[in-house]
């Protein structure tokens, strides 16, 4: 039979795993839910996953691509933003929606326990899935151009495509869950993450190239974890771009120090926040 | 005891600490902490209303040191007022929240019907609820498949299985949830008073189902309930906390009079109303006691005995008189109580008993307002001092089950004329 300890002390990095196994149908539910719930009531349905990205891109073509002239490495402008849209949104998705964990969870928190993980693993999964169905979009116009001879895949880096997309899953997951923690004790934070987040995505190589910056800002937006990741895939892609090793590594660790930090700042607060919020 | 029974719960020297909210701060420092309290979110939900000020920002121990296990099989009544640490005992049971200091030790799968509902969205039909809520309370998707006929008919709705729940009435929301939460495979059921909602007939059926739980499945339960007439049907083995500590564990009928205070261990409630009363007209009530009550709970067939220590420095001729006022929770005025007049036979502390029966109280949860009025020859009243919401009293109607009578005043009967 199952037996529970219940104890006033426990592990920080204890991370239950075992029990978040036994919950993997409610990860796929909550997963599922995600897309149920937000095209409810809707005429186009999950088509909106597709207009959204498509509307994006095309108005960053006007903007960054014919009135600010942003240079694109030669690769074929709507597909250069496609791109750089579909993978800092899934960046940036994952930050946003982890940062309300505990406060958009509390009523469910407080009623009943699973492991609280649960919520941020079924979120890297429908962000996955969201990523998938705009990539394929991505896919269609890749293929037009690869057949046209305007894009040309660095082949062997095309293996770092999944690496690097699992690893701004888990950064996203990391940074947003250290915001959700903190903001169970102190609201303002959630006021700045989506203007945070807007800011981030212009320090972020999204709408321009790397090679686009230069001088002192270069080091500078080098600094930024999210630079590398999104260089190289656009590098794995379209064979454009240049990525620092440096600024690779310094990502990774950036990576496993908010994941770290984030589980453990999460494990905490997840024993007692139900008496702060 | 027998000791060679199966331990479902155990629970060894637990103890729950919070901090005390804030609400309406008069001070500088209570202002602040509570301008600090709105931004943090809402307000701390432990907070009892009408609690002191000047408490604001103490800690406060929900429990306090709790130990008791219980054995596979039995079914515990939990009682105790309001503050009792009945809920949140629960809520350290379901993992809701992490003990302060304290062990506990579960053997089996426990399953709260606090939880009733949970994870029920707006938007998704009552047939993707079921599976929803069943995950999230442990249940496999095979399981909920296998029992998904028997949930539907036991929530007698049907016919609005595939309508989003946000179309429901609570009456049918509740119906549903509680289906799910009924069908749960659990060793151990633990259940709050969630019965409030849906119509009787339901209500019955689920208390039927708990027992059926408890005596052919041999489960574990464990319940709170103010309801004592629940308790009695429910129940082999009752726990009454008290201020976060056990002060009784074993009998059931023994528990309920150790709640209702037949018996008269411990100590009375007594109320300190030095700090509350400004004392402006030569009166000062000092204290108030609740004569023979360690809980401030009563029937309808006793009487409200209260001793009050005030000083009275007043000319001694005069006539005075007690006033009770009863407010509802939220703070309607249900009922007044005058004294008759009474003349203090000289200056100074005098201790003064009154007794008020409360045969025509229906029940529920008043607060009580309790002052000290000048009589002048023409009967008319001039307040001298006066004390809102001095203290808390709950009065439990018999019986309880029927969930027909209304109100909190008991009317007497209708005549028929025919």
């Amino acid at each position: 039979m199952k037996h529970t300890h219940i104890s006033a002390e426990h592990d920080l990095f204890d991370l239950k795993l075992s029990e978040v196994r036994e919950y993997w149908e409610l990860i796929f539910l909550f997963t599922r839910r995600s897309f149920q719930v937000s095209y409810k009531q809707t005429i186009l349905g999950p088509l909106w996953l597709l207009i959204n990205p498509l509307l994006t891109s095309v108005t960053y073509v006007i903007l960054f691509g014919n009135i600010a002239k942003l240079s694109t490495e030669g690769v074929p402008q709507l597909l250069f933003y496609m791109a750089g849209n579909a993978v800092w949104g899934f960046f940036s998705g994952r930050v946003k929606e982890n940062s309300v964990t505990f406060t958009n969870n509390a009523y469910l928190f407080g009623k009943v326990y699973f492991p609280r993980l649960v919520i941020p693993i079924s979120d890297i999964l429908s962000g996955l899935v969201r990523f998938a169905i705009q990539m394929l979009l991505v896919l269609v116009l890749y293929i037009y151009f690869l057949l046209k001879g305007s894009v040309r895949p660095d082949l062997p880096m095309l293996l770092t495509v999944l690496p690097v997309i699992a690893e701004l899953g888990l950064m996203g997951m990391g940074v947003g869950i250290i915001i959700s923690s903190l903001t169970t004790k102190y609201r303002d934070l959630t006021v700045l993450v989506d203007f945070g987040l807007q800011l981030w995505m212009y320090a972020t190589p999204v709408v321009y190239p790397m090679s686009s910056v230069g001088g002192a800002l270069r080091t500078l937006f080098w600094l930024n974890p999210v630079t590398a990741p999104v260089e190289l895939f656009r590098l794995a892609l379209f064979g454009s771009g240049n990525v620092c090793v440096w600024s690779l590594v310094w990502s990774l660790v950036f990576t496993a120090a908010v994941v770290f930090f984030g589980i453990m700042i999460f494990n905490k607060v997840e024993r007692t926040f139900m008496d702060t919020v | 005891m027998d000791e060679q029974r199966e331990i479902a719960i155990r629970i060894k020297g637990v103890k729950k600490r919070y901090r005390l909210g804030v609400i309406g701060g008069t001070t500088l420092r209570a202002e602040l902490q509570s301008r600090w309290a709105k931004r943090r979110g809402r307000e701390d939900p432990n907070i009892r209303i009408g609690a002191d000020v000047s408490r604001v920002g103490q800690e406060f121990w929900a429990l306090n040191g709790i130990d008791v296990t219980i054995f596979a099989g039995e079914r515990v009544g939990i009682i105790g007022c309001n503050g009792a640490g009945k809920s949140t005992l629960l809520k350290l049971l379901s993992r809701i929240t992490a003990p302060t200091e304290g062990e506990i030790d579960i053997t089996g799968r426990i399953s709260s019907l606090l939880e009733i509902g949970t994870g029920f969205h707006r938007e998704l039909t009552g047939r993707e609820n079921i599976y929803m809520n069943g995950a999230i309370l442990g249940m496999s998707r095979s399981e909920i498949d296998s029992k998904l006929d028997k949930i539907i008919e036991f929530s007698e709705i049907a016919e609005f299985i595939d309508t989003p729940v946000k179309r429901y009435s609570s009456g049918m929301y509740v119906k549903l949830a509680f289906a799910v939460a009924a069908f749960l495979d659990s060793e151990i059921l633990v259940m709050d008073e969630v019965l409030a909602v849906g119509d009787m007939a339901f209500q019955r059926k689920c208390l039927d189902k708990m027992r059926e739980a408890a005596d052919t499945e041999g489960k574990t339960v464990l319940y709170v309930s103010h309801n004592m007439d629940t308790i009695r049907r429910l129940c082999d083995r009752c726990i009454v906390l008290n201020q976060g500590r056990v002060i009784y564990d074993g009998d059931v009928e023994q528990a309920i009079s150790v709640y209702m205070n037949y018996n008269l261990d411990g100590d009375p409630v007594d109320i300190d109303l030095s700090g509350k009363d400004a004392g402006k007209n030569g009166v000062i009530m000092e204290r108030l006691v609740l004569t023979d009550k360690v809980t401030p709970v009563y029937v309808p067939e006793e009487l409200l005995r209260l001793r009050l220590t005030a000083v009275i420095d007043r000319k001694a001729t005069e006539k005075l008189c007690l006033r009770l006022t009863f407010r509802s929770q939220s703070d309607a005025a249900i009922a007044t109580s005058w004294s008759k007049p009474f003349v203090s036979s000289e200056p100074g502390r005098r201790e003064l008993d009154f007794a008020l029966p409360l045969s025509d109280f229906g029940g529920g949860k008043f607060y009580v307002s309790i002052g000290l009025y000048r009589v002048d020859e023409l009967g008319r009243h001039f307040t001298l001092t006066h004390i809102t919401r001095a203290f808390e009293l709950e009065i439990q109607s018999l019986p309880v089950w029927d969930t027909n009578t209304h109100g909190y005043i008991a009317l007497p009967d209708t005549e028929v004329w025919s």
